[in-house]
């Protein structure tokens, strides 16, 4: 890749924070000034003056408008507002990467990544919003079949990737106990205190097979922010300055053929994105220290795994065990939070936040010397998107 | 299927044609009992679910045609957990995805009627059962699906 073509290393979060987490409906505070809360959160992390913030990055139709939120925060001037296409998650890690390509492109000096959501106050992903009577155009192709959630609207990929792969429960239950595992040394997470063991997934309910109720996220409430600056000016600030390597985003070929009609059907849709984020980041899977891994859906995470290349399909049902998935010890410490599971259903930007505090030491769950963190964003949908960030060490 | 028996029970919102009239000729096939789907005049390529052009050769002269060859299932779920009020006691369903090899691999989506607890078989030739649904002030009808 041309040197003049590559975000490596040319930016750097220098600051992430978040409000409390709530079960969805619980949260006292209104939405917006949940994502107020969260962004002067970042920036009093990273030490800088949020009037100092000069660009907005969000993703998932995020309601709180970039504009609102510039002149509520009194910023000087807003230079970049940037919304990533898709309803679904996917945009999370592709946010953080627009970030940092506005600010090496000069287009902005400060640009804060954001996602405020209080699930009681709008939609509920988990249920059918509204009740219509009627329903046109693609998801008429669905709906009228009961087809309405999204755990509904992606257990039937899960089922393929488990058909063609021999794909085993045990690889789905394992990504689960993990993100609980680490949720009950985690104080934000929503579910510390309720650990979670096989014997409690196995007797869980089906919500739809083949998930059970611990292969779905939560809803939650609560916002999430990230602040990123110059690479040079992320060196003046408060706490180490936590370097964007790649970023990608995308999908393969008519990913979003409608109903079911993608050719590659059992698909996270990073196969052809993540080879494009490990060429700009200068790194392969190996040198992956720790995985954060956008759980919609345990299937997805297995399908998310195997597309970055940290096991092959065969490898798949001896590799994914609690044991390999959980810090410190584990061969890849994945979803070392709680992430969407277990500690907070952020629409996956706690994963952003997760890796870089794994990057800065201050994980709950640390990974002694960890390096090279990857965060992959919502699996199955389009687009797919992913983000490695790194220390100091691996510039 | 049997006068009045439906798969799911009503209240789901049904399908209307799109207000733009793309996959219209569908939804009016459905109605005849005719399962059709998207077909380039030029090219002679399959296509769903439907768009105005044609993915291989960018034709707009598109039509719709019925869908040849056996349907064989491709994928399942059975929902258990109800997330529409008229679900509520509907028990599990099972929802499949449908695949036409004869028809360049297009697939569509249903239900499997029948016993909601049945062993449900990828690669198994199903058929489709067109549910009437004309209780509505919009009568619509859906294609189901069946073991072959
Ligand atoms: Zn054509």
């Amino acid at each position: 890749m041309p040197v003049d073509r590559t975000i490596r290393g040319r930016v750097a979060v220098a600051g992430v924070g978040e409000t409390p987490y709530y079960k969805h409906g619980q949260s006292p505070d209104a939405q917006f000034k949940l994502t107020l809360m969260a962004i002067l959160a970042a920036a009093e992390d990273a030490g800088l003056d949020p009037r100092e913030i000069d660009g907005f990055a969000t993703y998932a139709n995020d309601a709180n408008d970039a504009g609102r939120l510039a002149t509520a925060l009194g910023c000087r001037e807003l230079r970049y507002a940037n919304m990533v296409f898709g309803g679904g998650g996917g945009g999370g890690s592709g946010a953080v990467g627009n970030a940092a390509a506005a600010i090496h492109a000069g287009l902005a000096d400060c640009v804060v990544v954001y996602r405020g959501l209080a699930q009681g106050q709008g939609v509920r992903f988990g249920q059918a919003g509204g009740y219509p009577t009627q329903i046109a155009g693609e998801p008429a192709t669905w709906i009228p079949y009961g087809v309405m959630s999204p755990a509904q609207m992606f257990a039937m990929r899960t089922t393929r990737l488990m058909h063609e792969h021999g794909i085993e429960r045990s690889a789905l239950r394992a990504i689960a106990l993990a993100s609980y595992h680490h949720a009950q040394q985690n104080p934000r997470a929503v579910m510390r205190g309720r650990p979670l063991d096989e014997a409690g997934y196995d007797a869980s309910r089906w919500i739809v097979e083949p998930f059970k109720l611990f292969d779905c996220c939560l809803e939650n409430d609560g916002a999430a922010a990230l602040i990123l600056v110059p690479a040079e000016r992320a060196k003046d600030l408060r706490k180490p300055p936590c370097y964007v390597l790649g970023a990608a985003q995308g999908a393969e070929y008519r990913s979003s053929a409608g109903t079911h009609n993608n050719p590659d059907y059992a698909t996270a849709s990073f196969k052809t994105v993540a080879p494009r984020l490990y060429a700009m980041a200068g790194v392969g899977p190996s040198d992956v220290d720790v995985v954060q891994s956008y759980e919609n859906f345990t299937g997805g995470v297995v399908m998310s795994l195997i597309e970055h290349g940290f096991c092959t399909y065969e490898e798949a049902n001896e590799f994914l065990t609690l044991e390999n998935l959980i810090a410190p010890t584990g061969r890849l410490p994945l979803n070392t939070s709680g992430g969407n599971l277990a500690e907070c259903y952020m629409h996956g930007l706690e994963l952003n936040i997760e890796a870089v505090r794994q990057i800065r030491g201050e994980s709950p769950n640390p990974v002694p010397g960890a390096n090279v963190a990857l965060v992959s964003s919502g699996p199955m949908v389009t687009p797919a998107t992913n983000v490695i960030v790194g220390s100091e060490a691996t510039l | 299927m049997s006068e009045g028996s439906t798969v799911l029970p009503t209240g789901i919102p049904g399908p209307v044609p799109s207000p733009d009239g793309l996959d219209a000729p569908y939804w009016e096939a459905t109605r005849r009992h005719e399962l059709v789907a998207q077909r380039c005049r030029a090219c002679g390529g399959w296509q769903w679910y439907a768009e105005w052009i044609c993915h291989r050769c960018h034709s707009f002269d598109l039509g719709f045609e019925p869908v040849p060859g056996p349907a064989i299932l491709f994928s399942w779920e059975r929902a258990h957990h109800p997330v529409h009020p008229a679900l509520r006691d509907a028990g599990p369903y099972v929802v499949v995805l449908v695949e036409f090899p004869e028809a360049d691999g297009i697939r569509m989506l249903g239900n499997l009627a029948g016993d909601p607890m049945q062993a449900v078989e990828i690669g198994a030739r199903v058929e489709p059962v067109f549910e009437d649904h004309d209780e509505g002030a919009i009568p619509f009808t859906l294609v189901q699906w069946r073991r072959g």
